[in-house]
């Protein structure tokens, strides 16, 4: 065998482990769903093997799923810009400082420590009538009486956005962090103010990390099911709540199954066009 | 020899030398993945001695109490290890049973006789030899009628508690009066907007409409009158909670003032001084739970463990610790001073008293009820 033709191998051979666990812990599953998504659910919440399209018709035409996944694209939306907002500033800080640049970054990882869940559940006990913050209120003589803060909409993006802030902070930081000070300097030099430079100097530069940022927020929260059900009130659901229930609750797999692969296409398409402009290099710099 | 005897002989074996590191990594990583893609072939595994029996239930109290008085003991007798498991819903402990392996899942501590119904009409149940159940003769008839009725006579379970789902409401702002005139209608009164709770639980929600509208749970005649009652519940509610222990929370700290209940729980809120009033309006929503038993479980392992959980001395433990009167007939079992005083009692043992779904007519609604909610849920 040629030089050549080693070398080529060579990257295959090194992939083919995670190649192999990718296909079998991945893609085999999610052909499995496809697969499901074709069949029915009988009367007795069995499955019915077999080509049927009506799973599909139901997820395409039906006004409810269509409504619920605007709903969760919203939602995801809404979460993403705030997470840009507050997230910014903070990796531009942690970016730019001297020094515990290190336990500024630790601090910034702590919450990956604690779960998801518990986490989000945290806000029960700061956001309900006996919470902290109403306790505080009225402590402070502010309100009277507990003010009404959980289980609507609103806490659903604050549960999301405690959740994502650190996929942002993490991202943008990685963008800033490799942006030369200097340039800064440069832009002063040639008479820029400090706010003329940030805007026309660093933003643009760090605006790769940002859109890495807001691609990971956006999917991760499209894709969340226990916030809502933690934090929302009876009407609240995104997406993945209609698959929890179709699967779990319904025992209709099927439709479970076109119902998930209907968010992944859609969150799949988000991630293509994210590639086509911006390619995923800087998401794995934000991930690494 | 059970897995456990197995790995550690293989671990003494690679820790005396006789096995070389790559061997020993090997065989524990063959190991892994037969146990991770298992295939037609592990149903032979179910004709081996059996060492192990699983049981699921809802864990707390109840597991405690079946662990002090009903394994500990079981493994004591028969050498037979109970692997104690546990749930947070019967719909993701089916879709688990579903997803399993025959024998994986042994016995299941499940709600409702729609669920025994489920179980069974997805090929799930067994017949058991009630003769080894001696225990089963100390239950009130009626609970295992129930479940006869289904499985065509026989039986694929023990009966083992009962209960309501009853309107629980907080004294300090609903008075008793106030709660038994208005019953059902409690849940829809626009005074206490926001502060109404509910459980997230389309048969709950349907049979509360159902009483709300005036008509029969077990044979409602107008259901789009019985959405609208729905509709008006969701309009008014704060929050539709998914577990005992979140309605306990909801109550306790005040972030609902009245919502339907399961009886046990309030029962445990009361005992803790919480100023909480229980009522079960006409018609209220009984229910009972069960012990099941998995097709493809190891039979006579699995009645004797259930022998162990119907002994009086058990089942009352279990009844004292989750509030929820045992299945044992009263009028053949003295149950001590507790178990009179809990909701839903029934001192004749004929439960005559309580309204039970019936499980042919929910299930047939099944598909398009919990459908339709899920719709009417987020505004439909």
């Amino acid at each position: 065998m040629s030089i050549e033709a080693r070398e080529a191998r060579q990257p295959w051979i090194l992939l083919s482990p995670t190649l192999t666990v990718i296909t079998l812990l991945l893609i085999v599953p999610v052909l499995f769903i496809v697969v499901y998504s074709f069949w029915l659910r009988t009367s007795v919440g069995d499955v019915q093997p077999g080509f049927y399209l009506d799973n599909w018709a139901d997820t395409l035409t039906d006004r409810f799923y269509r409504d619920i996944l605007l709903t969760t694209l919203r939602i995801a939306a809404i979460t993403t810009v705030v997470c840009a907002l507050m997230g910014y500033p903070a990796a531009y800080f942690i970016a730019r400082a001297k020094s515990n640049k290190a336990l500024l970054l630790l601090l910034l990882m702590l919450p990956f420590w604690i779960s998801y869940i518990i986490r989000t559940m945290s806000w029960i006990y700061i956001l309900g009538t006996n919470g902290a913050l109403n306790t505080a209120l009225q402590w402070l003589g502010i309100t009277a009486e507990p003010i009404q803060m959980l289980y609507n909409e609103t806490t659903v993006i604050l549960g999301l956005v405690h959740f994502l802030l650190p996929f942002m902070v993490l991202n943008v930081y990685v963008s800033l962090d490799g942006v030369d000070e200097t340039l800064e300097d440069a832009a002063g030099s040639l008479g820029a103010t400090k706010w003329q430079s940030f805007l026309q100097v660093t933003l643009p530069l760090s605006l790769p990390g940002l859109a890495a940022g807001s691609l990971l927020c956006f999917v991760l929260g499209a894709g969340t099911y226990i916030t809502p059900a933690v934090l929302g009130g009876p009407r609240d659901a995104m997406f993945a709540n209609l698959v929890y229930e179709a699967i779990i609750i319904q025992l209709n797999w099927p439709l479970g199954a076109a119902l998930s692969l209907l968010l992944l296409a859609v969150l799949g398409a988000l991630v293509m066009i994210y590639n086509h402009f911006l390619g995923l290099g800087q998401l794995m710099k934000g991930l690494g | 020899m059970d897995n456990t005897t197995r790995y550690q002989r293989l671990l003494e074996r690679y820790q005396n030398g006789d096995l070389d590191r790559r061997s020993f990594l090997g065989l524990i990583g063959a190991a892994g993945l037969a146990y991770g893609v298992q295939t037609p072939f592990a149903r032979y595994a179910a004709a081996q001695e059996v060492t192990q029996v699983r049981f699921d239930g809802w864990g707390g109290i109840v597991s405690e109490a079946f662990r002090e008085h009903a394994f500990t003991p079981y493994t004591a007798a028969t050498g037979i290890e109970v692997v104690d498991g546990t749930f947070g819903g019967g719909d993701e402990y089916l879709a688990r049973v579903r997803t399993s392996q025959p024998g994986e899942y042994n016995i299941a501590h499940l709600s409702g006789v729609f669920d025994y119904a489920r179980y069974h009409n997805l090929g799930l149940s067994v017949e058991l030899n009630e003769a080894n159940i001696p225990n089963l003769q100390l239950c009130i008839p009626a609970l295992s009628d129930a479940f006869r009725a289904i499985s065509g006579g026989s039986l694929s379970c023990v009966p083992y508690d009962y209960g309501t789902t009853g309107i629980a409401y907080n004294r300090a702002y609903i008075s008793d009066e106030e709660a038994q005139a208005q019953g059902a209608g409690l849940l829809i009164n626009p005074d206490y907007t926001g502060k109404i709770g509910g459980w997230a639980d389309w048969r709950t929600r349907i049979w509360y409409g159902a009483l709300q509208t005036g008509q029969d749970p077990n044979n409602i005649t107008d259901i789009e009158a019985v959405w609208d009652a729905v509709r008006q519940h969701r309009d008014l509610a704060l929050r539709y909670w998914t577990s005992g222990a979140e309605l306990m929370s909801l109550m306790a700290e005040e972030e609902i003032h009245v919502t339907e209940a399961w009886s046990g729980r309030i029962f445990a809120l009361q005992e803790q001084g919480h100023d909480i009033g229980y009522i079960d309006p006409p018609n209220g929503f009984g229910w009972q739970e069960c012990l099941f038993v998995i097709a493809g479980s190891p039979m006579e392992a699995c009645e004797e463990l259930l022998n162990f959980m119907l002994e009086p001395a058990t089942s009352i433990a279990v009844a004292e610790g989750q509030n929820y009167p045992p299945a044992l007939d009263p009028t053949q079992v003295d149950l001590g001073d507790k178990i009179p005083t809990l909701p839903a009692f029934d001192p004749t043992g004929t439960l005559s008293g309580l309204t039970f779904a019936n499980p042919e007519y929910w299930n047939g609604n099944e598909q398009e009820w919990s459908e339709t909610f899920s719709r009417v849920q987020r505004g439909y």
